[in-house]
């Protein structure tokens, strides 16, 4: 194909998405937006991968029969969020073997909230209220982005989450309603997850590598400052309404921008969670290595007994 | 109490479905691929929900304070009446799909029976359980027939569960004192008469499986009279963790 005519195509495919037309994988698409997209896309699939298993920590200890089985249903929510999301991908030309190799060579990042510890049981109650929360002001502008099994993925993903979160701040609420030790468990958790989920919206605009792009092809509709600005105003009231402090003594409503101004965020902390020294990076990472390495053995019978067993229908039908 | 052999009738079903799930839940986001990792949570998830239903009634049955929770995490070690077969560890996926499969097996044949109770919340659950438990059965009876008939590596894997966790199924057919007391009142099912159709179930899947039916005679039993393996205590204190360090709370 001659430059021209590549040049065409790129008019062509960017005019679509300006008409809010999806892209659709057999559709032809310049090669940059085939790989953001397999890079977002991978990175979120990974991010539920990963996000089972603080969660998953605490589904043997649940406090109650009602309570396990809301969580073993999330923690399933998850799973079956990477599965579409992995699927998604592999519409785009890359498998889901390749793409755990590059989670676990350290190639392809997650979420970097899940590299902190699940603690307490009220734990439970923070991430599905706060991180649920962050990731639903993530997503929601995703149900319209421009690749279509992208697109797709997310209506459902987000109707899910939005469920995770009630079921989170509901775990919050009963505990405010508890003992003074279980208001306090409660309290504990929020200020050990607020500002992880503040981070969790993405570095400052100003060192945001790809918004612009991201933009263009509505993989991103509103800057990572918009977003987290979006998250607290909307979750300081949630906060206010169960009795619990946000543990920011700068925070305050600004009555003119009619947001609340907040304090500074800890980047270095952040980008060393990034880099993998958070708390839990390297046993995050080793779960799942050891999963798939461990499950090796249980792949390749199920393919070999597949072989045998159309082997076997061939031989039948000669 | 009135109607103890009901209730005790009752926890000798449900806590079987109590530890298996709870052995299911220990390995979610730990499987060999998302799918099995979806389905184990899945069986959990089923086994869980039958495990309310089978406690709301054994708690009501109690009366006073009894609850679901009560029942499911303020026992001690020797009040809780599962088969040893339940609480055997996830050494490796083989030993998960092989304690399953021989858990299926007569999960199924038992409820298939219970449905026919006298009782109609038994009758009513166990109708809604079947659906459920079919699937387990014929999930685990596929990964037995992909793990034996697969590769060697697998083969000798599955081989070696089966092998170890036989000697836990004789006690599927026990009876207990409760057991004989609900069969003589058209309530409860009668274990022993499901133990040759169990073994010719799952003989039929380990040949297909080209497994070998482990010939030992020697059983373990003690689970049904509350006499667990070791695992047990470990279990419990992994269960009952929340409900014991801070007790009488709300959640």
């Amino acid at each position: 194909m001659s430059e021209e005519q590549i040049k065409n195509l790129e008019k062509q495919f960017e005019e679509r998405i300006a008409r809010d037309e999806k892209i659709e994988p057999k559709d032809w698409m310049p090669d940059k937006y085939r790989q953001t997209h397999i890079r977002q896309m991978s990175q979120h699939a990974h991010s539920e991968i990963v996000g089972m298993l603080p969660e998953g920590n605490w589904i043997s200890r649940a406090p109650t029969l009602r309570r396990k089985v809301a969580l073993l249903a999330k923690v399933q929510d998850e799973a079956g969020h990477g599965l579409y999301l992995y699927s998604a991908c592999e519409t785009l030309g890359i498998s889901r073997d390749a793409l755990y190799e590059q989670l676990h060579s350290g190639k392809a990042k997650y979420s970097s909230i899940f590299n902190y510890p699940t603690v307490t049981w009220a734990d439970m109650g923070a991430v599905g209220w706060l991180v649920d929360g962050a990731a639903i002001i993530n997503q929601v502008p995703l149900c319209s982005t421009s690749f279509g099994p992208y697109a797709r993925a997310m209506v459902r993903v987000c109707k899910e989450e939005s469920f995770h979160q009630r079921q989170g701040y509901e775990i919050m609420l009963k505990l405010t309603q508890g003992t003074p030790e279980q208001i306090d468990m409660a309290q504990d958790a929020l200020n050990r997850w607020w500002w992880p989920s503040l981070m969790m919206l993405g570095p400052t605009d100003a060192e945001s590598v790809h918004t612009e792009q991201s933009m263009k092809w509505k993989l991103k509709r509103k800057s990572n400052d918009d977003l987290r600005q979006q998250f607290i105003d909307q979750t300081v009231p949630q906060a206010e309404l169960i009795g619990l402090t946000i543990p920011d003594p700068d925070l305050k409503w600004n009555e003119e921008r009619g947001s609340y101004d907040f304090g500074e965020i800890n980047w270095d902390e952040f980008w060393q969670v990034v880099k993998g020294h958070g708390p839990m990076n390297k046993e995050r990472m080793k779960a799942r290595i050891d999963a798939w390495e461990g499950g090796e053995w249980v792949r390749d019978a199920a393919m070999a007994h597949a072989e045998k067993k159309a082997e076997r229908k061939i031989k039948q039908a000669i | 109490m009135k109607n103890e052999n009901l209730y005790n009738y009752i926890l000798g079903i449900a806590d079987n479905s109590l530890i298996l799930g709870q052995r299911l839940g220990e390995l979610t986001g730990h499987g060999p691929s998302l799918e099995t990792d979806i389905a184990c949570t899945n069986m959990s998830l089923d086994l869980f929900g039958q495990v309310r239903s089978y406690y709301q009634y054994a708690a009501k049955l109690k009366g006073g304070d009894a609850t679901e929770d009560t029942i499911a995490f303020l026992r001690k070690e020797r009040d809780y009446v599962n088969v040893l077969l339940v609480e055997q560890p996830d050494r490796d996926f083989a030993y998960t799909m092989a304690r399953q499969f021989l858990f299926d097996v007569y999960h199924l044949l038992f409820l298939q029976e219970l449905q026919k109770s006298h009782d109609i919340t038994l009758t009513a659950i166990a109708k809604k359980s079947i659906k459920e438990v079919s699937y387990h059965q014929r999930f685990s009876t596929d990964w037995i027939k992909r793990l034996g008939d697969g590769t060697t590596v697998s083969h000798d894997k599955m081989q070696e569960a089966i092998d170890s966790l036989w000697t836990y199924t004789d006690e599927l057919f026990h009876q207990t004192a409760a057991d004989k007391a609900m069969v003589a009142e058209g309530i409860g099912v009668d274990v022993t008469a499901l133990k040759v159709k169990y073994y010719s179930l799952v003989n039929a899947v380990l040949e297909e499986a080209t497994l070998k039916i482990p010939e030992s005679k020697w059983f373990q039993k003690g689970g049904k009279k509350g006499i667990h393996t070791e695992h047990f205590g470990y279990i419990l204190s992994n269960m009952q963790y929340m409900q014991l360090a801070y007790p009488n709370m709300e959640w």
